[in-house]
């Protein structure tokens, strides 16, 4: 199964709603409650990145009896030093962005604790394709 | 500890979903960035922040939070209410500060479970 979801850019009223409709749609299919809030944590954090600093961007689900693939991709500024943006706490997000509850720079942080594999893949001005890979039956922890 | 039992403590106004009070939660996490959130809570906590916008609400569905609190006596907008009743969440409010919000409900007997160790 293949789905294709935009993520607009700074638009807060829209932010969110590709990660909660996922989430909706695993559960839908019986995905294990645990595994469901790890892949939605994962992609909310991601989408939020495309959100708030990608300059919007697309995030595409496929999903096989054994793995959730999700792939966010933008055509934004692209992140010039990964191992940096990793580092929990590490946020160049504005004071605005801030006030409303983003930029605490733990979103690279969460997307590597829940995701079982994170793949980053980021050129200058060109862009960031993040791959989060789930998966379905392997027993986690 | 149920969620009528927190309103009595922090002396609060419900929103939404007066009908779910005997809901039970393990903890409370009190936080105003999202991420921290999502980085720290496990199982089914009580939310208390000073954030009040939509963004908060769609981070606690994502999370499997149903109960929600703003602290320092904020008044959430009847879109915020709607978006609550809609998710089917707790919505309340208390005057106390953040500081007062947490210590009470941890002097009445909520504690840190379901909370991830912090490294
Ligand atoms: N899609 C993206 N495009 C450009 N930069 C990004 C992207 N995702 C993350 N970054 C950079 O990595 C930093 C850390 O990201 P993250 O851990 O999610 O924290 P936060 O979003 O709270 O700043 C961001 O502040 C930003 O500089
Ligand atoms: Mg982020």
């Amino acid at each position: 199964m293949k789905l294709s979801l935009s993520i607009p850019w700074m638009d807060f009223s829209a932010a969110g709603k590709a990660s909660a409709e996922v989430k909706k749609l695993l559960a839908r299919l019986g995905i294990e409650q645990g595994l469901v809030k790890r892949i939605a944590i994962a992609m909310y954090e991601g989408e939020m990145n495309i959100a708030i600093h990608g300059g919007g961007g697309t995030a595409d689900i496929e999903l096989t009896p054994d793995l959730v693939d999700i792939y966010l991709r933008d055509h934004g500024p692209g992140i010039p030093d990964i191992g940096l943006a990793m580092t929990e706490g590490y946020s160049t997000a504005s004071e605005e962005i801030r006030n409303m509850g983003f930029g605490a720079g733990m979103g690279l942080p969460n997307m590597k604790r829940n995701a079982d594999e994170l793949y980053i893949e980021s050129v200058v001005n060109q862009g960031t394709t993040v791959h989060l890979v789930f998966h379905l039956n392997r027993k986690q922890e | 500890m149920k969620v009528s039992e927190i309103v009595e403590v922090l002396s609060a106004r419900v929103y939404a979903g007066e009908d779910q009070l005997d809901l039970d939660v393990q903890s409370a996490c009190g936080a105003d960035l999202m991420s921290d959130v999502m980085a720290f809570v496990k199982e089914s906590v009580v939310l208390l922040t000073g954030l009040m916008n939509p963004q908060v609400l769609r981070t606690a569905d994502l999370m499997d939070i149903k109960a929600i609190v703003f602290v320092r006596g904020k008044v959430p907008s009847s879109d915020l209410v709607q978006i609550a009743k809609d998710s089917g969440m707790i919505l309340l409010t208390t005057k106390y500060s953040m500081f007062l919000a947490c210590g009470r409900l941890y002097e009445a007997g909520l504690h840190g479970g379901g909370i991830r160790e912090i490294a």
